[in-house]
């Protein structure tokens, strides 16, 4: 039986907000009944002040669905769109003390609606609808998971593990066909919050990706890259790097221990080195030996 | 306890007293091994050899065709690497794709280790084809194994006519009767069942026993390798109380059967049909006539089954679903899924199995309980409210 926390009980048992508002100004619609859940939100929104005055749900699904359409009407209600659209996954499990990470699944469906919602008031197509934007490329084909939604979850709730992507959005609960997949995901994504990360502590406020980096940024995201991608797949063959220096798109380094005056070092640097750093800073370098 | 109403039995189920009383004295004064060359020792040996005669009269075998097993999966364990064992050269076994994980996920275990395995595939009322049993059957086909009855619907294979057909190729017969045992008459005098696996918990008996029916003449190699203990076919120290416990639970099974085929089917069958008039869209789950005495599952439409379990639970009502939240796995039942049964009915399908311990009384409070419960929840639900 689950753990499930009171607050989780009681939206369950005594739900919120339950039902259609006929007049919605927006309606989000997720899930489907195959998978075993899924929601309907309807909102009603002061288009001069644009805040959410009413709030209503229905779902079909288990005591953590339920209660986490219930929490998120409660959380919409009063607030501007701008604020809204802020809300995460996060804030709905949050609201409810915890749900078991099992679980987590159902308040991303939550998030889901009211993205939903949002889009239909603007008159677009919510992007969890195929065909509307490159990342509706589906991952998991047995509960029809996009990549722009597993991508979307790793970052709001900073998962890493493929476990963890399954509780959240069930991809890789089924057939375990793209388990591959998503693990190039996951990483895929923290790779890019890290590298924002980098940008944002270098360079305060501005996380404007495509702009040229400055010197310090690079000299920073390159010497992460060499820590965190370059330096663990060397050692796994006994070799070992050190940054030396970096003179603008130029980085020298010296390798070591097994990489030290092998054969293969040259082809090493220009095909592993090289593109891991290209890859993690997102511009183009140089790589260059030197002695140590 | 007097609150709690439950209709879980297939789970588990809640260990008789006088099954309690039985096993007690080898829990305190008789603990001595029955291994042992001293008197202390043969008095706990002659409890042993009587739970096994009270074992094999439930099962219509001689008490030389029991081997007592830590659990029905143990058994069903033993029982198809047994086989394989004793059939080097064949590789191939054939079950039936709504068995217990005791028989499936030992099947695609095998897999991985080279073996091939052929999954007969079920009908709507939970019935494999006896042609497609007999086509699966190859040169190289070691085992067949077979469950009795459904644990999830409570679905009765007729396993005597599958039987016939494994037996004619001359290929071992494995069936997994532990939901079977107790409930429904067996005879293995009659039967062309080579290997019988059956578990304890769902009889009355403690957790923690089962036992295994091996035919005489049938080859079989250990699965526990150890001591001489079971004649040699099962390694470790008898746990004496629970065997003691497996016994007296037997015995009061088979003093039973008939209450069980008649008073508890009849409570069953009011249950059964009052559920389906309570609530629309509501439908069975399961042979409508070759079915388990105590089980019913049946599906409500548009609703989940854990919203139905916990509000049920609110009543001290114990039952479980096939649901996807429930099963630990994100994909509703299996068994259900293997019917044909379609997914918004295997999500909000619940299983009430019954045991001699339930009363009418029960019966009119969950009659009483559902209704409310369903409909709350497709009040809740966007589906199902258009007709």
């Amino acid at each position: 039986m689950w753990d499930y926390t009171p607050k989780v009980m009681d939206h369950f048992l005594n739900p919120r907000n339950v039902g259609e508002l006929e007049d919605a100004d927006a309606i989000g619609e997720v899930g489907n009944i195959t998978c075993g859940d899924a929601m309907k939100l309807f909102l009603k929104i002061d288009k001069a002040t644009e805040t959410v005055t009413d709030a209503r749900f229905q779902t079909f699904g288990c005591a953590s669905a339920i209660a986490s359409a219930s929490a998120l009407t409660e959380l919409v209600k009063g607030r501007t769109l701008a604020e809204a659209e802020k809300l995460t996954n996060q804030h709905i499990a949050e609201f409810l003390g915890e749900l078991p990470e099992e679980k987590m699944h159902c308040s991303v469906m939550g998030k889901e609606a009211l993205d939903a919602a949002f889009a239909n008031y603007r008159g677009e197509e919510y992007e969890g609808d195929d065909h509307a934007h490159d990342d509706t490329e589906i991952v998991c084909t047995c509960f029809g998971v996009t990549r722009g939604k597993i991508e979307n979850v790793v970052r709001d709730n900073n998962l890493s593990t493929l476990e963890q992507v399954t509780h959240f959005t069930k991809a890789g609960g089924g057939c375990e066909g793209c388990h591959e997949n998503i693990r190039e995901v996951i990483d895929e994504v923290r790779k890019a919050m890290a590298r924002e990360a980098t940008l944002r502590t270098a360079d305060q406020g501005t996380t404007e990706e495509k702009r040229p980096l400055t010197n310090i940024q690079r000299m920073q995201l390159v010497s992460q890259a060499i820590e965190r991608e370059v330096r663990p797949a060397l050692q796994k063959d006994g070799g070992d790097i050190d940054l030396v220096d970096i003179d603008g798109k130029k980085v020298y380094v010296a390798l070591l221990g097994a990489c030290h005056g092998c054969r293969a070092a040259g082809f090493t640097l220009k095909s592993l080195v090289e593109t891991k750093i290209t890859d993690f800073i997102g511009e183009e370098v140089e790589v260059i030996e030197v002695e140590a | 306890m007097s609150d709690i109403i439950y209709m879980d039995n297939n789970a588990t189920t809640q260990v008789a007293p006088e099954v309690v009383e039985a096993m007690l004295p080898f829990l305190s004064d008789n603990y001595g091994n029955p291994s042992s060359m001293y008197s202390f020792g043969g008095q706990v040996g002659g409890a042993v050899v009587n739970a096994r005669e009270q074992v094999a009269d439930l099962l219509g075998a001689s008490s030389d065709e029991i081997l007592f097993t830590s659990c029905g999966t143990e058994s069903d364990n033993t029982a198809i690497r047994s086989a394989l064992r004793v059939n080097p050269g064949k590789r191939h076994i054939v079950t039936t794709r709504v068995e217990h994980p005791a028989v499936l996920s030992l099947s695609k275990n095998l897999e991985k280790e080279g073996y091939v395995v052929t999954y007969l595939s079920v009908d709507s009322r939970g019935w494999f084809d006896m042609d497609e049993l007999r086509h699966a059957i190859r040169e190289d086909t070691a085992v067949v194994s077979i469950m009795m009855a459904n644990n999830e619907t409570g679905t009765i294979f007729p396993v005597e006519e599958a039987g016939a057909i494994v037996k004619e190729r001359g290929v071992l017969f494995h069936v997994d009767a532990v939901q079977a045992v107790g409930k429904i008459p067996l005879d293995m005098s009659k039967s062309n069942i080579d290997m019988l696996a059956m578990s304890g918990h769902k009889l009355h008996a403690p957790k923690g026993v089962g036992a295994l029916y091996i035919r005489k003449g049938i080859p079989f190699r250990s699965f526990l390798i150890g001591g001489h203990q079971e004649r040699n076919r099962r390694g470790g120290t008898e746990n004496v109380p629970s065997i003691v416990a497996l016994g007296a639970a037997c015995e009061l099974a088979k003093g039973n059967i008939h209450h069980e085929n008649t008073v508890v089917r009849a409570m069953r069958d009011r249950l059964e049909q009052g559920l389906l008039s309570s609530a629309p869209d509501a439908r069975l789950n399961g042979h409508p006539l070759h079915r388990l005495p105590n089980t019913t599952n049946i599906s409500f439409e548009y609703v989940e089954g854990e919203a139905i379990l916990l509000l049920l639970n609110q009543f001290g009502i114990c039952a479980s679903s096939g649901s996807a939240c429930t099963s630990g796995s994100l994909e509703p039942s299996h068994v259900l899924r293997a019917m044909g049964v379609p997914y918004t009915a295997a999500h909000g399908s619940i299983r009430f199995s019954l045991s001699r311990y339930n009363n009418d009384d029960e019966v009119d409070l969950i009659l009483e309980k559902i209704p409310p419960v369903i409909q709350r929840l497709r009040e809740i639900s966007p589906f199902g409210r258009t007709k």
